[in-house]
């Protein structure tokens, strides 16, 4: 039993003389206690608003429609009452978000916003409260944390402000923290310094960490599971070494032919993917990606294709994936292995099986960056230019 | 707009490009009336730099360091406080205003954010057109057309983008109108500010393919400034590495991640997250500690010693290291060779205190220079 599951999450936006959003459609996934899950997606893929529907931060209004389970600890987070919200939010289950600077208040100095939360979720008050902030403080690595707790945000680097953030959200030492592109804003070298500083959160307290974002690279470091969504959809999921080693879904591949690496050599073309994320089918018609897909073919229109799960215990969303490096060249892309790739319903496909045994996945040799459809044995079309 | 063909001793060495000491200081003021003159933020304080012809210079750093300032001072956008810029042989800094504008046409700019380096109430053409018109390029208007219908095409948007306006376009297109913009006037240098960290990564590929195929057609010379590494590695022949207005390394770009000789350099190199959990959990890890210091009270000696890892007792608090010719790379590090080869070994640096304005207790205002907004 996950710490988290998340089931057919769908978040839709009606508003009145507008076509109508479906930012979210169908997202499953569970998260286990000290576990690093990875949300990836470019912009518009539906994973910001995933979390906050998991937050319960959605405007409760009229237009705005959260459907689906999300599970924590025998509680659906999408279904309790507002009451019971604002306890869970904050105690066990915490955000820390993307800009530090607009989600802390600037006219509060940071000591009372982190006693806030110690006031409201364990009663401390005083002394006592602020002995325990400056701990916090301390513990996320903010030098002189006595003096820093007096201060405004707008005293500290963006840096020490993440810094101030996370402290915010461990504060009540919660059970589950949701970290939504928590490095973005930040320079290279203080992002290292908080993505290392979230990995010791995580190891010392068996905190379960959702981390959103759209750096491959951050994934590769942190997460132990990944889900890549497209268009609000996953559309593939994976324990970290497989997904990297042998993408299947084609977007994936695209994403990770996309990024230039600081360690390949000069002058290699990156293989970027065509059209923009604007050329997206609704999944009713069919693949989303199929517009922008060089695997494409007929099966992927006219139905919204399954999650396929394979014997390696990764699914993804694709009628024609792309093959793994070393398997024998299929006949056709779908009888690749007839015996274990079953499509099986979306619902039926969990990914907390046995993820220990995925760790062993036939990785490819070290030497080979480039994406798995470079040495594919059929050769796939993946020399467009750019569109 | 009389003498396009702005030419000085042309083509005298292979290099379009040469800047030396260049120094831009913004004064910070206080006071109401009088404005007092209480400090300088040291942006840009001496850097030499050179740029080949047909060759891409790629510029990293992080936020502070100087690098948009130094891309925009080049272009005479930002007035230098001293130095010189030597473009194709001609003298910029010296350059009366007239002459400059002419000049203008050879080195053009691409911007970071195309939503906002866009006018949302001009549509393409006449945001191509306005560049053709200040300079007096092409005869009439069919002229112009033809010419931007090529640039279009040069840049992979339709013909029917000339009527719409930016709005109306994704990111990437209009990252490519920027790019189409600035090609229309025929340029040799571009001076690429960012130019992908606004998009999304699949549409990041797209650009940075796109101004590598233009490289090749059409022998551009490019400056490349931009915060991610890889992004810069990928497309430059060469790289600098920024720190608090200063070079602190210089090298071939394939040099620069095999072997970084300058600490600053090993650190950045080490805290890019690298798409692959093989390297991810092999890899190195330096943790720089704390932030970096405000330019307007820049630490003595090398810039660096503050968070420097293999910082030693003597020479690098109080003596400034210049860069100096190390194999293939320039560096400016007094101990380059002795971390290199392991002679000193890095020590824990805990983390100095660092405001994010303006140093200690007196609130000063930043005066940036005014900034001209267009400069076609």
């Amino acid at each position: 039993m996950a710490l988290l599951d998340v089931e057919d999450l769908s978040v839709t936006f009606r508003q009145r003389g507008k076509r109508t959003v479906r930012a979210v459609d169908g997202v499953s996934f569970s998260v286990d206690a000290g576990e690093v899950v990875g949300l990836v997606g470019e912009s518009g893929c539906g994973k910001s608003v995933t979390s906050l529907a998991l937050m319960g931060l959605l405007p409760r209004q009229p237009g705005i429609a959260v459907e689906g389970r999300a599970d924590f600890d025998g509680t659906d987070l999408l279904r309790v009452d507002r009451r019971t919200m604002r306890d869970i939010r904050g105690r066990d289950v915490a955000m820390i978000f993307q800009d530090p600077l607009s989600s802390l208040n600037p006219v509060i100095p940071i000591g009372r916003q982190v006693t806030e939360v110690l006031a409201r979720h364990r009663g401390l008050s005083g002394d006592a409260a602020r002995k325990e902030a400056a701990e916090l403080l301390d513990r996320v690595g903010i030098p002189d944390p006595n003096r820093r707790l007096k201060e405004y945000p707008h005293q500290l680097s963006g840096g020490m402000r993440q810094r101030a953030l996370i402290a915010i959200a461990v504060a009540c030492r919660p059970r589950l923290l949701i970290a939504d592109e928590p490095t973005t804003a930040l320079d290279v070298t203080i992002q290292a310094q908080i993505l290392e500083l979230l990995k010791d959160l995580v190891r010392d307290s068996g905190t379960a960490l959702v981390m959103i974002t759209h750096d491959l690279g951050v994934v590769a470091g942190m997460c132990d599971t990944v889900n890549v969504l497209y268009a609000g959809r996953v559309v593939e999921t994976a324990r970290r070494k497989p997904l990297f080693a042998e993408p299947r879904h084609p977007y994936t591949v695209g994403l990770l032919g996309s990024i230039p690496r600081l360690d390949a050599g000069r002058g290699e073309r990156l293989s970027p993917i065509r059209g923009s994320v604007r050329d997206v089918l609704p999944w009713a018609d069919g693949c989303a990606f199929a517009p922008r897909c060089d695997r494409q073919v007929d099966a992927c229109l006219g139905q919204p294709p399954q999650l396929a799960l394979t014997h390696t215990d990764r699914t993804y969303r694709c009628v024609n994936p792309v093959p793994p490096a070393g398997s024998p060249a299929p006949a056709s892309p779908t009888a690749a292995e007839p015996a274990a790739e079953g499509i099986v319903p979306a619902q039926a496909t969990a990914a907390e099986d046995a993820p220990a045994a995925v760790e062993d996945a036939p990785a490819p040799a070290e030497d080979a960056p480039a994406p798995v459809a470079e040495r594919a044995t059929p050769p796939a079309p993946r020399e467009e230019e750019s569109a | 707009m009389t003498d396009v063909e702005e030419s000085g001793a042309t083509g005298q060495s292979g290099n379009l490009v040469e800047v030396r000491d260049l120094k831009v200081h913004f004064p910070i003021t206080r006071g109401v009336l009088f404005d007092r003159v209480v400090g300088h933020v040291k942006a840009v304080d001496g850097v030499d730099l050179t740029i080949p012809r047909g060759k891409t210079y790629g510029l990293v750093g992080e936020s502070g360091c100087g690098k948009s300032t130094l891309g925009r001072a080049l272009l005479q956008l930002t007035p230098p406080t001293g130095g010189q810029v030597n473009f194709d042989g001609v003298e910029l800094t010296k350059l009366p205003p007239n002459r400059l504008r002419s000049m203008r046409r050879r080195m053009q700019m691409i911007f970071q954010d195309p939503m906002s380096s866009l006018d949302p109430r001009q549509n393409v053409e006449s945001i191509l057109v306005e560049g053709l018109q200040a300079h007096g390029i092409g005869a009439d208007r069919t002229a112009r057309r033809d010419i931007i219908t090529k640039t279009l095409d040069a840049v992979g948007l339709p013909k029917w983008a000339l009527s719409r306006y930016p709005h109306e376009f994704s990111g990437g297109q209009r990252q490519r109108i920027g790019i189409a913009r600035a090609l229309v006037l025929g340029p040799e240098l571009i001076v690429a500010d960012e130019p992908v960290s606004a998009l999304d990564v699949s549409i990041q590929a797209q650009v940075v393919n796109l101004l590598d195929e233009l490289q090749d057609e059409l022998g551009l010379t490019y400056l490349v400034i931009a915060h991610d590494l890889a992004v810069v590695r990928h497309i430059s022949d060469v790289v600098g590495v920024m720190y608090l207005g200063a070079l602190v390394e210089e090298a071939p770009s394939d040099r620069l991640y095999r072997e970084p000789l300058h600490p600053y350099t090993r650190a950045l190199m080490s805290a890019v997250p690298v798409p692959d959990p093989e390297v991810e959990d092999r890899r190195e890890r330096i943790l720089l500690a704390g932030d970096l210091p405000s330019p307007a009270n820049p630490p003595a000696g090398c810039r660096f010693h503050t968070r420097c890892p293999w910082a030693q007792p003597t020479r690098c608090a109080d003596e400034r290291p210049v860069l100096r010719q190390i194999g293939e790379s320039r560096v400016a590090c007094h101990w380059a060779e002795q971390i290199n080869s392991g002679e000193i070994r890095p020590h824990k640096v805990t983390a100095q205190i660092v405001r994010p304005e303006d140093e200690g207790e007196t609130p000063g205002v930043v005066s940036a220079p005014s900034e001209p907004g267009s400069f076609v």
